[in-house]
């Protein structure tokens, strides 16, 4: 294959890989931002919502694209609801101290991979996606699945980001974000900011898994790469940046789906690792990041 | 004191003497101590990325185990079968083979993922348990693993590539690019076929080792030449469906080249999946066809009704649960084999287990019947793998049928091993 064609492919593939990223990294990143959390069970809440869109595929029937709507709208929610949960039982008895959560949400990882590997079961089952349009370029063809899944991702983020800098609901996140004690003094019900930011990044993994089910299949193994990644651009990105988290989902997701065609998946992990380091050591508060 | 313990007195010599003369005389004790159970441990891919193939086997041994219990057990004797998960993964699989020593078990058998068997393997020669792997690798034959590891229920990888590559580069083309994952298993069939190609003239122009924990293929695909006449793929783990639809997506409408695969790319898959349209006219191995072919034996039709699988391979209550057909089979003929072996060695207890391992090496030919529904076999008890028919098929009308089948020569390759000569 010539390079033009070679190079359109790596980047298709590259901006489909970044729009799922950005929808993870980006729920994890508002938890972060807002409730000083590190949602180690992040990866988790991804799988969650695979495992439950197949669920909700499979028991609506119909044509793909009913179950895959119903998926979009229910598996979020279902997981939304799983987070709150967990944020009512644990980490608010926890105060959100920054040390107990991550032990807190450690052992969260756990209980929600062996709940899915109790309930759903080891294998990998697929979800069909809502239609099967295939792009015939004159190289190769590409599913247009794909392309979808990169315009909805930018649809999610962009309601996001008009969600935190135009509504009521962002504002007061945003000052629970800058001034948890000022906020509380102002009437704002800290408790409740914090379980809906826990909802909503949840939701947002979920979002994101749902629109990726239908390209790889529902594993109950499958939340450790997302994790991974997200972790990675939350902290090139600087925790808490929502602009920096999206820009930089969208360099680790080019770079990684990049060097992956050109050289080699391996180089590309070890150079984004490499990268965290760097960030790391010369600029901690991230790219983006305002300084602690 | 050491004087005593390395040159035995006149007293303890006639001590054993005298227990070994009262042993021999009352043979129906030790009959009636061996009346109980045999309890063979089963490693089971339960879970993790093998967990497919997991599942099937260990209806396939259920299944198996109900079939000899209901013909008498092993030397009148009941077997029971304890399960072990070893989560796919070689670390937990030493853990898993240690774990039912101690619990008693005569001996070990039933794991498949290459790794999990090569970490495992070690354990089981210490331990000096017999360990009988369903496993398809060459590491049995090649002489990497030990006497107490023995392969007798399913053919390996390079005896099965040689023998299908004739026929690749007679009917499909001489020019191969090979994606195969990066491991064990992937190494057999890169090296075994590239060699067995040249031996008919072709060439392997391209290899793509895509690693197993991988969810998205895509970007491999760019790889592979466009001057390839053959693609040959062989996939394992939970993301196979995804690396089959994403072929189909990356060849589209234009032109392809022909395309073989190992069924393990499609094993607990449906051939019949939306997206799978273009694998229709292409080609497979398989071990024992999914698919019910005309002249289906009445072994394996017998077989197939005791493990639950429907004439399309898919399990008889469940349409959508597809069986891993091409590879189970070792189970059953495993678990028959483990009964000749342990009757023709007079197996009473754990003691035995040497004997047993004898008993196995002193095999050869295996014919077909209900204990080898797959086909009839030849075991070679100095490389400690066995060696069957292999199949070809072709996707038409969605089904899987079969366009070949090897001979058992077609896989011979020379011994690279005598295990027999190695001390237990």
């Amino acid at each position: 294959m010539s390079f033009g064609p070679f190079l359109l492919l790596a980047v298709m593939e590259s901006l489909v890989t970044a729009a799922t990223l950005a929808l993870t990294a980006v729920g994890l990143s508002l938890v972060f931002g807002t409730m000083r959390v590190v949602n180690v069970a992040h990866g988790e809440f991804f799988m969650l919502g695979a495992v439950l869109a197949w669920f909700v595929t499979v028991s609506v029937g119909g044509p793909e694209w009913v179950g895959f709507v119903a998926a979009l709208a229910l598996a979020p929610l279902g997981v939304a609801a799983v987070a709150t949960l967990a944020d009512r039982v644990v980490l608010k008895r926890l105060n959100y101290e920054p040390e107990a959560t991550i032990v807190a949400t450690i052992g969260l990882l756990y209980i929600l991979q062996q709940a899915a590997l109790t309930f759903y079961g080891p294998e990998a089952r697929p979800v069909e996606p809502p239609f099967n349009f295939r792009i015939q370029f004159p190289w190769f063809g590409y599913s247009g699945y794909k392309l979808f899944v990169i315009f909805a991702a930018v649809a999610v983020l962009l309601a996001v980001w008009w969600g935190l800098t135009r509504s009521k609901a962002g504002l007061i996140m945003r000052a629970t974000q800058v001034d948890r004690d000022t906020a509380r003094a102002f009437g704002i019900n800290v408790d409740r900011v914090y379980a809906g930011v826990f909802a909503l990044g949840a939701a947002l993994a979920a979002i994101a898994a749902v629109l990726i089910v239908p390209i790889q299949q529902a594993h109950y193994l499958m939340g450790g790469e997302p994790l991974l990644l997200a972790f990675i651009t939350v902290i090139v990105g600087g925790l808490g940046s929502l602009r920096g988290t999206v820009i930089a989902a969208l360099v680790i997701g080019l770079s990684d789906g990049l060097i992956a065609f050109f050289y080699s998946p391996t180089l590309a992990k070890i150079l984004a690792t490499l990268l965290v380091a760097l960030v790391l050591v010369f600029r901690p508060q991230g790219l983006f990041g305002a300084k602690a | 004191m050491k004087k005593d313990l390395l040159v035995p007195s006149r007293r303890s010599v006639l001590k054993g003497m005298g227990a070994g003369i009262v042993a021999s005389a009352f043979p129906g004790y030790t009959w009636a101590q061996s009346s109980a159970p045999i309890k063979l441990g089963f490693q089971l891919h339960r879970t993790g990325i093998g967990a497919a193939y997991g599942r099937w086997y260990e209806r396939t041994a259920q299944a198996a185990l109900k079939g000899v219990n209901d013909a008498g057990g092993i030397g009148g004797r009941p077997v029971e079968i304890l399960f072990e998960d070893d989560a796919t993964d070689p670390k937990r699989g030493a853990e898993v083979v240690e774990k039912l020593a101690n619990d008693g078990c005569d001996l070990i058998f039933g794991p498949l993922f290459s790794h999990v068997v090569i970490g495992s393997a070690p354990r089981a020669g210490e331990l000096k348990i017999p360990y009988l792997v369903c496993s398809e690798g060459y590491h049995v034959a090649s002489g990497m693993l030990n006497r107490w590891t023995l392969q007798p229920g399913i053919t390996d990888v390079r005896s099965q590539v040689s023998s299908m590559a004739p026929w690749v580069a007679a009917n499909l083309g001489k020019k191969v690019t090979m994606v195969y994952p990066d491991y064990a298993f992937g190494y057999d069939h890169r090296d075994f076929f590239t060699e067995a190609i040249k031996a008919q003239g072709g060439e392997v122009i391209a290899q793509i080792a895509i690693p197993p924990t991988e969810t998205t293929f895509t970007r491999y695909l760019p790889q592979i030449p466009a001057e390839t006449e053959v693609l040959y793929h062989v996939m394992v783990g939970p993301a196979v469906l995804t690396f089959v639809k994403e072929l189909g997506d990356f060849y589209g409408s234009g032109a392809r080249p022909q395309i073989f695969g190992f069924i393990d790319s499609l094993e607990a898959v449906d051939t019949a999946s939306p997206g799978l349209e273009f694998l229709e006219g292409t080609y497979f191995w398989e071990a024992m066809n999914r698919v019910k072919q005309d002249g289906q034996s009445d072994h394996e039709a017998a077989y197939r009704a005791a493990v639950g699988v429907d004439d399309n391979g898919a399990s008889v209550t469940d349409a959508a649960d597809v069986s891993t057909y091409s590879h189970m089979f070792s189970v059953w003929e495993t678990l028959h084999t483990i009964k000749a072996g342990m009757e023709a060695a007079g197996y009473q207890s754990t003691a035995d287990r040497q004997k047993f391992v004898e008993a196995l090496e002193a095999m050869t030919t295996m014919p077909e019947g209900p204990g080898n529904p797959q086909g009839d076999k030849l075991f070679n008890g100095k490389t400690h793998q066995v060696f069957g028919h292999q199949n070809i098929s072709q996707v038409t009308g969605g089904k899987l049928m079969r366009v070949h089948r090897t001979s058992i020569e077609d896989g011979q390759y020379a011994d690279a091993v005598d295990y027999t000569t190695m001390s237990f």
